[in-house]
């Protein structure tokens, strides 16, 4: 069952989210990598595609169940569904022997067009799948090219239209202000995708991460993504979105009423979820853990993969509480770190600036094209003296 | 009775000979004094390399950094016996002209040394002078013989034709193969005339040098005129009018070896127990309390701040810190002189005042380095006199204070006189720029078919943005330069405001001429465009002088400043890469509500106005 229709923007909704767990699983494979992309991904290897997958089943088996069922799952990665529906079915089914699932969990998959037609999408619905992401990026052939994707728009409608048929909520991914594409087409990109009928639609700005193809290309010339550019783009897409009677709850993402992602919602108000798979990363008992990046140590030490962790004290918690609480338009409650940047000279300067907002009992980012602002004034602050 | 080692005072002064060497850097100053050292026994090679190893361990032992300022060579003559020999070092920059003079003045003669390759250059040209001028004897002498590019008989001419001297008395030597140093000291014994001075006479010995010891405090270095000093005399300082006791006399072999006294026309160390160097002035004359000599020597003069500059701390909370540092640079630096200054866009700081550039680079890297500041620096300016309609006339040491137009009458600004050698090929290029920088042309020299000295007249304000650089760039490194203060007269002189977000920065505000305002404004408006990032809003940069607005720029608000994605795996992630934003972000100053890197209070600075 679909979270209750309430706005995805809703305070109530985001705070409630704290509560809740939920579980990530990597799948690390690709049948190409993207040249933009930094995730833990790899290219081909299809020999360890089956170890991989015991190996998961076997981390899954060995951890901890949470005090409540799972609120929400999310296979992600690199591609899901380069790898059978069958293989992906059974994590579902590990998942839900050993930590079990809530009555209304989402469970969530990313997918590639090219690989979601009509027979896919149905054996990921029976598998236990009730929402899918799409990665379509663009609809314009050039974009695609350019950022390295192997779809066609004409893929992406199909996978699109066969994601409806199975799945109750469906998002599409797209990419806005890479190199070449002009305003023309990203507000066909954004109006194709609204007009499929979707439910959820994330919208990225081309970022160059440190040590992809993408950010080589650039170091030996090739023009940068132009920030002031993504800034049109962000505010089109924001615009076409509310249109099309979608809210925009999170600095990048739009949900129609009830269909807000709740593992993205329980990430942000530092819910706690479990992780399984190379790289993936956990929060449980208020610390941060991760495992190997490199996907042949994963399945050579898989169950005991953790590689490292980050404990947080009381203050750096509720810092970060804030940091990533504020990405979402409902914003959060201030708390101790929220009163303090509040409170700050450079919290009356963000507020002066309209950047950042406080109500009584709220603090929000208005201009969240300037978030990042409000993120460096709050990892600034000091912490309170020890009374 | 005591038996007096070798040290003791030496009791005729027709066996001492006092000299400085007079060189350009890479001239081999420091090979040939070497070769002296070791010629006359004062220290072997090895041992030479060890003290510089060991240096360390020998303060600890005894208490004394060993500074090889004024070193006591002991020279045996092959036909004439023995004679003592005070090598003295003399400061090697342009800034420090009146250093160079006292330590002058403690000789009776010096070397010239000249790369017998390269040719005369314009700062060792200004020592000789100055050497001269003092009644110094001169034995000029050619290093580097061994080198394949040396052209001795050119150089020669070059400096006998500047010195009006016969070429024929051009020494020349190798000090790196030692070839003629042995003829060098002899011409030592014979040119240089012995001090005077009478051992029964009242003391006046002149302090040339001096340096802050953490062990042993102000270490002075002095030259003995009349009279004796010697360990636990009552002494006076006469100009700072300090009554100190010796505490210790000595001399330096270059080790530093504590002797009973020191005589006429002797040199040595001179330490009292004073930790403050500020106490003891360069160019003082140390006198007996008890019989104490009827005048100083000539001569002193107090040192003269030509160069200022505001130094504020980056963060606020740490003006006590640089306020502590300063004090202690104070300590071996008595030409640094501050006051504090509070500046509307930077806070509270110290107005500092410096010799001149080097100087100012010296000690704001040293408050930097040794005492990890994170400073900003105003662009240095000048001291300027201003006449106020009132007849009174005022030292401006700061833009920001200069008077209203409507109370002065003049700005007299500092000028200097430069002396520039370069090669003729560049002779036209150093005109222009010379006359770029509102120079006059005083004369024009040439010390050979090749190379020209041109003697010029130019606003200190001129020299102290960029000159250097721009000299260089234009003769390829060739022309060499020396110049010293001559006078204040009036220029047509106004002052720029720069103005960010509609209120006036005082700390970028300068003082230039007229017909360069424009140009300057409009550079640095630029210049501060490109420096100054894109903010949450529109940044207009306004330069004026007055009311009247004349250049203007705007750095746009910045539209997008945010992580595209941010979930559960990223947080760490994300979160560290803006902690490291965040670090760059400290480094900015907030000047009202913008926020200006360090950087841009360098930029009026390097702003051409031509």
């Amino acid at each position: 069952m679909p979270t209750e229709p309430v706005r995805p923007d809703a305070p109530e909704l985001a705070d409630a989210a704290a509560g809740w767990v939920g579980a990530y699983v990597h799948v690390p494979f690709c049948h190409r990598v993207c040249p933009y992309c930094d995730f833990a991904v790899v290219e081909g290897r299809d020999d360890l595609r089956g170890q991989y997958f015991d190996a998961l089943v076997a981390e899954i088996a060995a951890s901890e169940p949470f005090q409540r069922p799972l609120d929400a799952v999310f296979v992600g990665g690199g591609t899901p569904t380069s790898v059978p529906p069958e293989s992906l079915a059974a994590v579902v089914t590990a998942l839900a022997d050993r930590f079990g699932l809530a009555v209304d969990a989402e469970v969530s998959i990313e997918a590639n067009p090219e690989d979601l037609d009509s027979p896919t999408a149905a054996g990921l619905a029976c598998g236990g799948f009730n929402r899918v992401s799409l990665g379509v990026q663009s609809f314009d052939p050039l974009v695609l090219e350019a950022l390295g994707r192997r779809h066609t728009p004409v893929d992406a409608d199909l996978a699109i239209g066969a994601a409806s048929e199975w799945f109750p909520s469906v998002n599409v991914d797209l990419i806005f202000g890479t190199v070449g594409e002009t305003a023309a087409s990203w507000r066909s990109s954004v109006e194709r995708a609204l007009a499929a009928g979707i439910q959820h639609l994330s919208v990225y700005a081309l970022t160059v991460e440190r040590g992809t193809p993408l950010a080589r290309a650039i170091r030996e010339g090739a023009t940068a993504p132009d920030p002031d550019d993504q800034a049109d783009k962000y505010l089109v897409a924001s615009r076409l979105a509310a249109e099309a009677g979608m809210v925009r709850y999170e600095t990048s993402n739009y949900a129609a009423a009830g269909h807000a992602c709740k593992y993205n919602l329980l990430t942000w108000a530092l819910g706690e979820y479990a992780a399984f798979g190379n790289g993936a990363h956990r929060h449980r008992g208020g610390v941060r853990s991760w495992n190997v990046r490199r996907v042949d140590r994963y399945v050579e030490r898989a169950p005991g993969a953790v590689s490292g962790e980050e404990r947080l004290d009381e203050w750096r918690r509720e810092v970060e509480r804030v940091f990533v609480g504020l990405r979402r338009a409902a914003g959060v409650f201030p708390g101790e770190a929220g009163t303090a940047l509040v409170a700050s000279a450079a919290g009356q300067r963000l507020i002066d600036a309209g950047v950042l907002a406080s109500a009584p009992h709220r603090v929000t980012i208005e201009r969240p094209l300037l978030g990042d602002e409000v993120s460096r004034a709050l990892l600034a602050l000091d912490p309170p003296a020890p009374s | 009775m005591l038996t007096r080692p070798h040290r003791s005072t030496v009791s005729d002064t027709s066996r001492i000979r006092n000299f400085s060497i007079i060189a350009h850097i890479d001239h081999g100053k420091s090979t040939l004094a070497d070769r002296l050292l070791e010629r006359t026994g004062a220290l072997d090679v090895r041992e030479m390399r060890e003290q510089v190893l060991d240096s360390m361990d020998l303060e600890r032992e005894r208490g004394i950094t060993i500074k090889a300022q004024a070193v006591r060579l002991r020279y045996q003559s092959p036909g004439r016996g023995e004679y003592v020999l005070n090598l003295i070092d003399t400061p090697g920059h342009v800034d420090f002209t009146y250093e160079v003079s006292r330590s002058l003045a403690a000789c009776e003669g010096a070397v010239l040394l000249v790369d017998a390759a390269q040719g005369v250059e314009a700062q060792t040209l200004a020592n000789a002078y100055l050497a001269v001028e003092g009644g110094l004897e001169i034995i000029p002498v050619l290093n580097k013989l061994d080198l394949p590019a040396a052209d001795p008989d050119r150089v020669a001419e070059e400096i006998a034709s500047v010195l009006g001297i016969d070429p024929a008395t051009v020494l020349r030597v190798s000090a790196k193969t030692g070839e003629g140093v042995d003829g060098l000291l002899e011409a030592i014994i014979d040119r240089l005339p012995p001090p005077q001075g009478v051992a029964g006479a009242p003391l006046q010995a002149l302090v040339f040098d001096s340096y802050y010891d953490s062990y042993r405090g102000v270490v002075c270095y002095v030259r003995v005129f009349e009279g004796t000093v010697g360990t636990g005399d009552p002494l006076r300082f006469m100009v700072s009018k300090e009554d100190l006791p010796a505490d210790e006399v000595g001399v330096l072999t270059p080790k530093a070896l504590p002797g009973a006294s020191l005589g006429p026309g002797e040199v040595g160390y001179l330490i009292t127990g004073v930790k403050e160097i500020g106490r003891i002035r360069v160019g003082d004359t140390v006198t007996r309390r008890d019989r104490p000599a009827s005048k100083a020597l000539p001569g002193y003069r107090e040192p003269k701040p030509m160069v200022f500059s505001g130094l504020f701390p980056t963060d606020g909370d740490e003006f006590e810190r640089l306020r502590e540092a300063l004090e202690r640079l104070r300590l071996n630096d008595a030409a640094l002189v501050w006051e504090p200054e509070s500046s509307r866009a930077l806070g509270f700081g110290f107005r500092c005042g410096f010799l001149g550039l080097l100087h100012m680079e010296i000690v704001r890297e040293r408050l930097e380095r040794e005492y990890d500041l994170d400073l900003v620096a105003t662009a240095p300016s000048v001291g300027f006199h201003v006449v106020l309609t009132d007849g009174r006339e005022v030292e401006v040491r700061s833009p920001q204070d200069l008077p209203d137009p409507t109370s002065r009458t003049a700005i007299r600004e500092p000028f200097f006189r430069v002396m520039i050698i370069t090669p003729t090929e560049f002779t036209g290029a150093v005109m222009e720029l010379l006359r770029e920088h509102r120079g006059t042309m005083g004369s024009m020299q040439y010390l050979s078919t090749e190379r020209v000295e041109l003697i010029y007249r130019v606003p200190l304000a001129e020299i102290v943005f960029g000159f250097f650089d721009q000299l260089k760039s234009r003769t390829r490194g060739y022309a060499s330069l020396d110049y010293e203060p001559d006078g204040y007269d009036a220029s047509d002189l106004v002052r720029v405001d720069i103005l960010l977000n509609g209120a006036p920065v005082d700390a970028f505000s300068a003082i230039v001429h007229r017909d360069k305002a424009y140009n300057y404004g409009k550079r640095l408006v630029e210049r501060l465009r490109a420096i100054i990032p894109r903010q949450m809003f529109d940044i207009p940069i306004q330069a004026a002088v007055g009311s009247r607005v004349i250049s203007r720029e705007t750095v746009k608000a910045k539209r997008k400043d945010v992580i595209a994605k941010c979930y559960g795996g990223d947080i760490t992630r994300k979160k560290k890469l803006l902690e490291k934003q965040k670090e760059g972000k400290k480094r900015m100053k907030m000047v009202g509500s913008v926020e200006v890197p360090p950087e841009a209070f360098i930029a009026v600075l390097q702003v051409d106005a031509d």
